[in-house]
């Protein structure tokens, strides 16, 4: 569904992403995982289009998005959680979750995936009318998740759901992760966490310093040696 | 709204026209010099307003708001006056004074794109100050804007025979020239908080309102921030063209002067001290900082001689410190603004109790 052929990021001089190739197919939940400053939401936001690829190649569904406008990434049914959640601060719950429904104009199916929203997140239905700025890092995630599924996006690209949250929170916000991916959505995960990330999906990729160094099945990868003892701790 | 008066009720509406259909006829019993003040007033909502769409709904920090003023203000006088010896009618220069103003926010807009906050703050301030100092010397080789001298002699709005200047009878009821200005501005300025409403409440609005949140997530939900940003600007600038138009013909005479970068300063402070984004607030705003440091100009003196009986301070120095005072203290303690939107104030009293 989603195919990255020899993408490349640059800022500056400094090639952040040097060259790397992979895919997710449909229906898939994949990890891409490495160290902090390894390349990960580079590569994620040149496929969102909010960074500039410096080379390479981007495909969904067999259109070339490469060059496509950053606005126009979710019309084709990608739908970003950007890293450090950038929820709408002044902007109440409700009205976030509107906002995910920005290109979407058919009121009677908005109501019904806002009710799913609510479904998978019944906090945020409590919080409804708070100002999302006054929401904790975990209800903050939850809503930058709901936002992006109001769009009835094709596809996740979850940028370190986990950053700076509690255990509990992770653990309940992987579960709506499972759940989404059990509902057949596409998801792309970046993680620094790499052991809930690969339990989690059914393939990973390891990023290191700009190139992908490992990839297989997750499981594989939870058995690997060399992944054990750079990203597992042992 | 306290309980006893509900300003959308018919009666609160009738209310509100009454007062304002009176106004110009209670300012003149005080002299004309107070129906220009009220004039002034509107004129300052009306650009206050339009600084509101820029800076209030898609927060853009704009600090050479006043260039646009200037472009509409330049347009007429030099379209209306023996300059040229051009006199266009003012339905024709109006539009035409907004659209260059318009052309003029694109340009500004379109290389700060990717600039927000203090630097756009920095880039808008020089803009500001490159069109004026452009006024300024415009007048060698060829003499356009008649350099620091200014243009004189422009003319006023006419709608058919009734010309704006002098004194004229309309339907038995005598009125002067700062009169019929007042009632075209308060059309302009109840035109003006219409579009402002409009926008707030529409799609545009609320994209606005995303992009002023988080630039980055607000592409992510499919915003076109480029095209919104350059709307903020070109729309607010119309605006500020239109304004500086009925500034030219209501006053007769522009120069580089009246457009320096403390006229931006104080259009600023008027939506920042009333409260950003919120209408009432920004009206508020203009109202006060146009009308007080007037009053202050007739109060301060007079108040020396009865409490001390002498004058201890020149009027004029104590006025802009009381004026500055009293700026200092409404950020301080309202920091908001004086009349904040309710999502603001609450956003506020949130913050404080420490909602978490």
């Amino acid at each position: 569904m989603l195919e990255v052929t020899g993408l490349r990021v640059a800022y500056g001089g400094i090639q952040a992403v040097r060259s790397i190739t992979f895919h997710v197919n449909e229906g898939e939940m994949v990890a891409l995982i490495g160290a902090n400053g390894a390349g990960k939401t580079s590569t994620l936001k040149a496929i969102a289009r909010v960074l500039d690829a410096a080379g390479g190649d981007v495909h969904f569904c067999g259109e070339k998005i490469t060059r496509i406008a950053p606005h126009d990434v979710i019309r084709q049914g990608i739908a970003l959680v950007p890293e450090g959640r950038g929820v709408f601060p002044r902007l109440t719950v409700a009205e976030n979750l509107a906002m995910g429904a920005f290109v979407r104009n058919d009121a009677v199916d908005i109501e019904k995936d806002l009710k799913m929203v609510f479904g998978y997140f019944p906090r945020l239905k409590e919080r409804e009318a708070q100002l999302a700025g006054t929401l904790s890092g975990g209800e903050q995630q939850m809503l930058a998740i709901g936002r992006a599924l109001m769009s009835r996006p094709r596809m996740l690209l979850l940028d370190e759901p986990s950053m700076g949250l509690a255990p509990i929170m992770v653990q309940k916000i992987f579960e709506v992760i499972r759940a989404v991916a059990a509902q057949g959505m596409t998801i792309l995960l970046i993680e620094q966490n790499a052991k809930l990330a690969l339990e989690t999906s059914q393939r990973g990729y390891v990023m290191e310093s700009g190139e992908i160094t490992l990839h297989g099945a997750a499981g594989d990868l939870l058995n690997d040696p060399k992944v054990r003892a750079a990203y597992l701790g042992e | 709204m306290s309980k006893w008066f509900d300003p959308r009720s018919t009666f609160g509406m009738l209310l509100i026209a009454a007062v304002l259909i009176a106004l110009p006829f209670v300012a003149a019993l005080g002299g004309q010099a107070w129906v220009r003040i009220v004039n002034f007033a509107i004129l300052y909502i009306f650009l206050a307003l339009g600084l509101n769409i820029v800076v209030g709904y898609a927060g853009l920090l704009d600090l050479g708001y006043v260039a646009f003023y200037a472009v509409g203000a330049y347009t007429y006088a030099l379209l209306a006056s023996p300059h040229f010896g051009l006199h266009w009618p003012f339905w024709v220069i109006l539009p035409l004074g907004a659209a260059l103003a318009c052309v003029f926010g694109v340009l500004l807009g379109s290389p700060t794109l990717k600039l927000r906050g203090d630097y756009l703050a920095i880039v808008t301030l020089g803009f500001g100050e490159i069109v004026r100092i452009f006024m300024n010397n415009l007048n060698a080789p060829i003499n356009i804007t008649n350099g620091p001298q200014g243009i004189t002699l422009i003319d006023p709005v006419a709608i058919g025979d009734l010309r704006f200047s002098g004194t004229s009878q309309i339907l038995g009821i005598s009125l002067s020239g700062p009169q019929k200005y007042y009632f075209l501005l308060l059309a302009l300025a109840i035109l003006v908080i219409v579009i402002n409403q409009r926008l707030q409440n529409s799609r545009i609005g609320r994209a606005w309102q995303a992009i002023r949140e988080d630039e980055i997530a607000a592409k992510a939900v499919g915003i076109n921030t480029r095209n919104l940003k350059l709307l903020a600007f070109a729309m607010g600038a119309s605006f500020g063209g239109v304004a500086g138009g009925v500034f030219s013909a209501m006053q007769g005479f522009v120069s580089p002067e009246s457009f320096s970068l403390i006229e931006s300063i104080m259009i600023l402070a008027m939506v920042v001290l009333g409260g950003m984004g919120h209408i009432p607030g920004v009206i508020l705003g203009a109202v006060l900082l146009t009308v007080l440091p007037e009053v202050l100009r007739y109060g301060v003196g007079p108040l020396q001689m009865a409490l001390f009986g002498k004058m201890l301070i020149d009027p004029e120095s104590l006025r802009m410190l009381i004026f500055g005072l009293a700026l200092v203290l409404v950020m301080r303690f309202k920091p908001a603004g004086l009349w904040p939107s309710p999502e603001r104030k609450r956003e506020l009293s949130e913050k404080r109790t420490g909602a978490a």
